[in-house]
Parts: C-alpha cells; sequence; structure tokens
C-alpha cells in the first residue's frame, strides 16, 4: 500500500538507471543515513557505540570487501583475515613513521598495501578455481600471519609483539586513542564506511563490476566476450583486499586499540566470510545484514541476561548465545539460502502488492 | 512475514539492551572478572576462574565480604579472544569497577589505554605488558606478583645453583607469539654475563600439538636444559615429545603457564621428574583453603568439582584473588571509606605489603613468596620456587628463588619507554 512506485514515472535515462528508482528506497535510505549520523550520536550509551555499532560497521565493510571478491566474482576465498592484517600493520607503520600525517590518510592509504598483497596471492586464480582456489588463499593466511609474528620491524620490535594504535588529533578534536570520544571514533568510522560502499555500489555497476560478474557466471563466455580474466580476477582481488585492509586498519585504531598477530588469525576469515554467505552472495546490503547477524547478534543475546539482572554464568550465556547462532544460521539457509538480501528483495516484493497480493 | 516479525522483534531487543543503563547500585565491591571457560584454552581458564571467584565467595560467607562490603565477582566470558574482551570491558566498565583481570595478553593490551583514561587499575598477574611494572609509566597498571622477565632469571638462577650454567647450552622452546619471545632479550643479556650459550625452538601457534620437527632438532642441538613457555595443549605434547626423544625431564623447566595439573595429567606417570616453576601454593594445606572448601565447596556455591581444589591453577586464581581481597582492606585503611572506587583501588595496589606474617594472619602461610609494591614498582619483583611433577600431583621442590631485579629493572625501563615513545600525549605518575 505504502511501498509501491505507482505514479513515479521515468522521464530520463538517468532516473531510470538511477541505484534506487523507487522513492520510498531512497526516503527509507536517507532515514537511515540520519539516524545513523544524528540519531544515534545523541541516543546512544559509550557501550553501545564501542561494542556494537563501531565494530559492525567495519565488519560490514570487511564483508562487503570479502563480497566484492567471492559474491561479485566467484572467487573464493579465505585469506581476508590476513589481508585485514596488512591493512592493520601498514596503518601502524605509516602512523609510526610518519606521525604528523592524520590517521584518516594513513588508513585511507594502508588499504593499498593490502591491495598489492591481495594481487600477489591472487595470482593462482589464473588458473585455480573453486575450493581449490580457497586453499591457496589459505596459504596466504598461514604466510601472512606467520610474517606478522616473525618480522619484528612490523610492530617496530616491541616487546610485546602487539601493534598499538597511535592517538591522534584532527582539527583540535581526538579521533584515536583511549581519550577519544566514542561519538567522535563512531562519526569517523561511519563516514570512512559510508564513503567506501558508495565508492564499491559505484565500481560495481560500472564497466569493472560488470566484468566480475561476466566473470562469475561463466569465465569461458566472458572470454569470448573480451573480458580478460586476468584483469577481473586481479582488480576483483585488489579492490576486495583494499576494503578489507582498511576495515583492519580501523579495527586496530578504532575498536580493539592494540593487535597482536592472533587476531587476523583464520577465525576472523570465517567470521567474515560467514557474513557474506549469512548475508548474501554479491549483495551490498546483504553484507551489513551479514555482519549484524554474525557479530551483533551474538552480543546482543548475551547482554539479555545482564540487563534483566539474571544470575546466569558468563559461560552458560556463552554457550546458550553459540547454540541459538547455530541455530538461526542453520534456520535462515534453509528458509532461504540466497541469504538475509534475497530475504529482504522478497520481502519487498511482497509489500508491493499487500494487501491484494495477485497470482 | 513471520521472519519479519522476528527481525522487528529482534531489534527491538537490540534497541533496548544498547540503551539500558547501568542498573542501580547497592554497597558492594564490584569486581569484573573476564574469564574464559570456553574456547581452545578452557582448560586452564575454569580452574584458575574457580578458585578466583571461590576466595571471594569464601569471604562473603565467613566474614561478611571486606570491611563489612560484600563482594560481587562478575564473570564475563571472553573465550580468550580480543573481541569478547573489548565487549566484556564495555559492558563492565559503566559498575564501578575496582580492578579488572583480563586474563589474556592481548586483552590487556586492548584495554591499557582506556583503564589508564578511566582511572581504573588493571592486576594482570604474571601475564600481559611486562613494561606495566614501572610505575611511573603506567599508574594504573600492576603486574603482581613478578614478571616474565624475572621469573626467566630465576628459573637461570635455579640450574646455576644445579650443576652449574658456565659453559652450558640452554634450549628454549616456545611458543612463537608475543608471549614466548618475551623473555628473549633476558636471555641474550644473562647469556652473555653468566657466560652460557642459548638456542631457541619456536612452537607457531597451529602447530602446538606437532611438535616433532623442534624435537628432532633438539636431538641435534643436544641442549644440557631446556626451558619451556608454553601454554594449553602446547605443555602435554612437548613433555611427551621430551619423553620421546629420551631428554631427562629433570632438566626440563616449563614457566608457570606450564606446569599445571591439566598440563601434566595427559602425561601421567610418565612425566615423572619434569620441573616448572610457580609462584602460588599447591594443595589445600592452608587454614584459607580449608574455609574456602568449608563455607564454599562444601556448601555447592563453587563451580569447582572438590577434587580440584587445590590445583595449581585453582590455587594461583585464589591468589589473584588473595592480592586484590588484601588491597581493598588496605585501600579502606588509608582512605578512610567503605565503598571504593578504581582511584582508591589504584592506591590500595601500590601501597599492598603481602609478608610472610600477614599471609600467616590470612591463613596462608608460605603461600607464596613476599609481595611488597609501591608507586614506582607495579611489578613486585617476587620470587618463583620450582616444582616437580611425581607421577601423579605436583610438589614443591625449592624455596623461593629471589629474581635478578639489577638486570630485569632496565630492561622494563627501556620497554616502558618504547612504549609510550608513540604516545606524546601519554600521561605517567611521578612518585615520591
Amino acid at each position: 500500500m505504502f511501498y509501491r512506485e505507482a505514479g513515479q514515472f521515468k522521464t530520463s535515462y538517468k532516473s531510470d538507471q538511477a541505484i534506487f528508482p523507487i522513492l520510498q528506497d531512497r526516503i527509507g535510505l536517507g532515514l537511515i543515513v540520519a539516524i545513523a549520523l544524528i540519531g544515534i550520536p545523541f541516543i546512544a550509551t559509550d557501550g553501545f557505540l564501542n561494542s556494537i555499532m563501531i565494530p559492525f560497521l567495519i565488519l560490514a565493510l570487511a564483508a562487503i570487501g570479502l563480497n566484492i571478491l567471492t559474491g561479485y566474482c566467484g572467487q573464493l576465498s579465505l585469506g581476508t583475515g590476513a589481508f585485514m592484517g596488512v591493512g592493520a600493520y601498514s596503518c601502524y607503520k605509516l602512523a609510526t613513521i610518519f606521525p604528523d600525517v592524520t590517521i584518516l590518510v594513513h588508513i585511507l592509504l594502508s588499504g593499498f598495501f593490502a591491495a598489492a598483497a591481495g594481487v600477489i596471492f591472487g595470482l593462482p586464480s589464473l588458473r585455480i578455481k573453486g575450493l581449490y582456489l580457497a586453499i591457496t588463499t589459505l596459504a596466504a593466511q598461514f604466510f601472512l600471519e606467520w610474517m606478522f609474528v616473525r618480522w619484528g620491524w612490523l610492530f617496530n620490535y616491541n616487546e610485546s609483539g602487539a601493534i598499538q594504535n597511535v592517538p591522534q588529533k584532527l582539527f583540535g578534536v581526538q579521533i584515536t586513542g583511549a581519550a577519544a570520544d566514542p561519538v567522535t571514533r563512531y562519526l569517523v568510522v561511519l563516514s570512512i564506511v559510508v564513503f567506501l560502499t558508495w565508492i564499491a555500489s559505484n565500481i560495481i555497476r560500472g564497466r569493472i563490476g560488470r566484468s566480475w560478474m561476466m566473470i562469475r557466471d561463466m569465465d569461458i563466455a566472458a572470454e569470448l566476450m573480451g573480458i580478460k580474466p586476468l584483469n577481473a580476477k586481479l582488480s576483483a582481488f585488489a579492490v576486495s583486499s583494499y576494503f578489507c585492509g582498511v576495515a583492519g586498519a580501523l579495527m586496530v585504531f578504532f575498536w580493539l586499540g592494540s593487535a597482536e598477530a592472533d587476531v587476523f588469525n583464520i577465525n576472523l576469515s570465517f567470521q567474515v566470510l560467514f557474513m557474506v554467505i549469512i548475508g548474501g552472495m554479491g549483495s551490498l546490503i546483504g553484507s551489513f545484514m551479514g555482519a549484524a547477524f554474525i557479530f551483533v547478534l551474538p552480543v546482543v543475546i548475551r547482554t539479555i541476561p545482564r540487563v534483566l539482572g539474571l544470575d546466569i554464568g558468563g559461560a552458560t550465556v556463552e554457550h546458550v548465545s553459540t547454540m541459538a547462532i547455530g541455530a538461526l544460521i542453520v534456520l535462515f539457509l534453509i528458509v532461504e539460502p540466497h541469504g538475509l538480501a534475497r530475504l529482504w528483495q522478497i520481502g519487498k516484493e511482497k509489500l508491493r502488492n499487500w494487501p491484494f497480493p495477485y497470482g | 512475514m513471520k521472519f519479519r516479525s522476528l527481525a522487528i522483534a529482534l531489534a527491538a531487543t537490540a534497541i533496548t539492551a544498547g540503551g539500558l543503563a547501568a542498573t542501580a547500585q547497592a554497597q558492594e565491591h564490584y569486581i569484573p572478572n573476564l574469564s574464559y571457560r570456553t574456547g581452545p584454552y578452557a582448560g586452564g581458564g575454569i580452574p584458575f576462574a574457580n578458585g578466583f571467584g571461590d576466595y571471594f565467595t569464601m569471604l562473603n560467607e565467613r566474614d561478611g565480604g571486606i570491611g563489612g562490603v560484600p563482594v560481587r565477582v562478575e564473570e564475563c566470558e571472553t573465550g580468550y579472544n580480543s573481541q569478547k574482551g573489548i565487549e566484556c570491558y564495555e559492558a563492565t566498565k559503566g559498575n564501578n569497577p575496582l580492578v579488572y583481570t583480563p586474563l589474556s595478553t592481548g586483552i590487556t593490551l586492548g584495554i591499557i589505554p582506556q583503564t589508564t583514561q578511566a582511572k581504573t587499575p588493571i592486576l594482570s598477574m604474571g601475564y600481559g605488558l611486562s613494561a606495566a611494572g614501572i610505575g611511573e609509566t603506567f599508574p594504573y597498571t600492576f603486574t603482581y606478583p613478578t614478571s616474565y622477565w624475572n621469573q626467566m632469571s630465576s628459573i637461570l638462577k635455579y640450574i646455576d645453583a644445579n650443576g652449574g650454567l658456565e659453559g652450558k647450552k640452554i634450549g628454549y622452546i616456545y611458543l612463537d607469539a608475543g608471549y614466548g619471545k618475551e623473555p628473549i632479550p633476558v636471555l641474550e643479556a644473562l647469556s652473555e654475563q653468566m657466560g652460557f650459550e642459548w638456542v631457541g625452538f619456536p612452537v607457531a601457534g597451529k602447530d602446538m600439538q606437532n611438535q616433532g620437527s623442534q624435537w628432532l632438532n633438539v636431538r641435534k642441538e643436544r641442549p644440557d636444559w631446556m626451558i619451556m613457555w608454553g601454554w594449553g595443549a602446547m605443555n602435554a605434547t612437548a613433555v611427551k615429545e621430551a619423553i620421546k626423544t629420551r631428554f631427562p625431564l629433570d632438566r626440563f623447566i616449563g614457566n608457570w603457564w606450564a606446569g599445571a595439573n591439566a598440563d601434566l595429567d595427559p602425561v601421567g606417570p610418565d612425566g615423572k621428574g619434569y620441573l616448572s616453576a610457580n609462584f602460588s601454593g599447591i594443595g589445600t594445606d592452608f587454614p584459607a583453603l580449608k574455609d574456602v572448601q568449608k563455607y564454599v565447596v562444601d556448601a555447592g556455591k563453587s563451580q569447582a568439582d572438590a577434587d580440584k581444589v587445590g590445583d595449581v591453577l585453582y590455587n594461583r586464581g585464589l591468589y589473584n584473588a588473595v592480592i586484590i581481597a588484601e588491597a581493598i582492606r588496605v585501600a579502606q585503611e588509608m582512605t578512610g571509606k567503605k565503598e571504593l572506587t578504581g582511584a582508591d583501588m589504584k592506591i590500595g595496589l601500590e601501597n599492598i605489603k603481602l609478608d610472610g606474617a600477614r599471609l600467616e594472619e590470612l591463613g596462608l602461610a608460605g603461600f607464596a613468596g613476599d609481595l611488597i609494591g609501591s608507586c614506582k614498582d607495579h611489578e613486585g619483583g617476587s620470587p618463583v620456587f620450582i616444582q616437580q611433577w611425581n607421577g601423579t600431583e605436583w610438589e614443591r621442590k625449592t624455596d623461593p628463588i629471589e629474581p635478578m631485579l639489577e638486570i630485569t629493572r632496565p630492561l622494563l625501563e627501556d620497554a616502558a619507554a618504547g612504549y609510550i615513545a608513540d604516545k606524546p600525549d601519554w600521561k605517567g605518575q611521578t612518585c615520591s
């Protein structure tokens, strides 16, 4: 009834090809951005920002990165955690070598180091496909993790072997470090994530993104039509790793505050991969939904007994939350194997006909 | 449509859960414990958390708390995972926590800047950032009773006293992570000074249970002694490999995280003779532990099995609780307040004096070495002793061995200076 495009006429090619052709979608997106930008900073507590919103945005960015590679280009990767690590370590090195340059520049630059690592470890994808490729990206995961431990220069030879967040100010406002207000940190992360999501959506809709999808759908046909697999696959690895690298740098500088090599282990790769699968392969909004499902939902489940004042042991809560999430993953994959994004799309289709469905 | 309503319900819960502020506070000492009863290291985390919780339960039951105010320990499960550790810190920091026990080096490093800002002390007992022992640089971080570096110096002293170090070859098998690499500067400094040679055998985190190649190298290098910085599944595997390579176990010394009952139980009688360092008493032969059994375990208020009380890690968790309880008492005495804040607790921790006489009053005579804190020394410099596995139990083998503070203190100072080198706004403190 309310969600219907009747009467919205497209009078130009431009409006016909808009990302959000339906007015209600544009209003909805505007509302979400307004709530995220204005609403949440006013009402949210520090804990909500620090342990839900900031990690959610950062992991969603990592999921977008992996989605570009796996969802749009069809190349399965298990090296996400390591590529995030490359971003984090290079950001730390940049921030300690050039302390006077603002951290925002370092964060955006650090993605390029991750992109380079991604291209190198993406080379086997030219010959290897599917699960076999996943195994070669596993090599990237193990090698890079080993390098983070072994190469002392990466963490400035400090005894703890961990990289630390470097406190910095931007225009007189503390943006990283313990003295930074959570709202400031949240707004910085939000702006970077929104900006990069916008970039991603444009790349995907353009020539490069289309060549990725052609490779995904049928590589031989794509090659016959003039798409070079070398360029398409390696650019997918590069762009994907760039996003993951930026997410990794944000993770250390705006969320965890410090990180050992172990933070970027295979479990992080799996965590992001599950976000992509649950959220929906080849969908940007799915990346956000997947991050919410895999990261935020367990946090919420763990918070419930504390808020209600129930005296349940921490370990029990953890077990219950793990079981509940496991059951929900199975349930959602049975109901809709294409992920939450597809579920959302079906919901929208049905809403268009509501309350008088036909067919 | 069903799922939409489900989704709405979940979203609503999320908003309520996140939006609710801290609940009203009764009079209590609130101590969050970032424990890990799940995950890959749960085998070590469970006894530690049990000992920690049981001692405070005993104080509540026997004395009605500390200074008349009951203690509330809230366990927050981290699974030894940094992401969850930060979440736990955020979830608990609003309830006026007196002190944090992060129980993981990664989580400790992550929250040091924040707790320093919030003026809440961290007591990372025998783990975490060694450099935090410098009180001038780290006003709110404590590594009582001692540091890894001191421990290494004590172990080397033991070797020196049992056959001499001069001209010997020491094998050092370690977890290839920040934790295992940490004592290397001490080994290097002391190898020159005491005239021994050392050779390292790193074990990658993924290969904890697969140490064949390292022990092949051990056989090739033929070290006179082996020292191990291990954790979790690595320990039992190393001892089994040592038995296979016929390395004499009474010349194989683990650090204090490589000498728990859970580590040697899988090896059993074959592991007889294996040594390890420790700083907290073994067994239940102390009046305070009898009280724990009487008021907590037998009353069904403990999560621990009755026969696990007195295990190495149970007692270490209990000793952690003892230090905190004593710091609360000192803080109450010095500030004259019953209810404390994190800043009061810092005063308590800096003026702590757990010497032999005080331990005896607490019913823990001989449980641990002397621990005397100060504004400058947040590290304690307590001695460690060496224990030996007799096939079924750990037995105390030596008297407390004092660390070589003259070697380790300058190294700690360098490390602390390194930590703040890239943090121009770091706020330390000046000690008179």
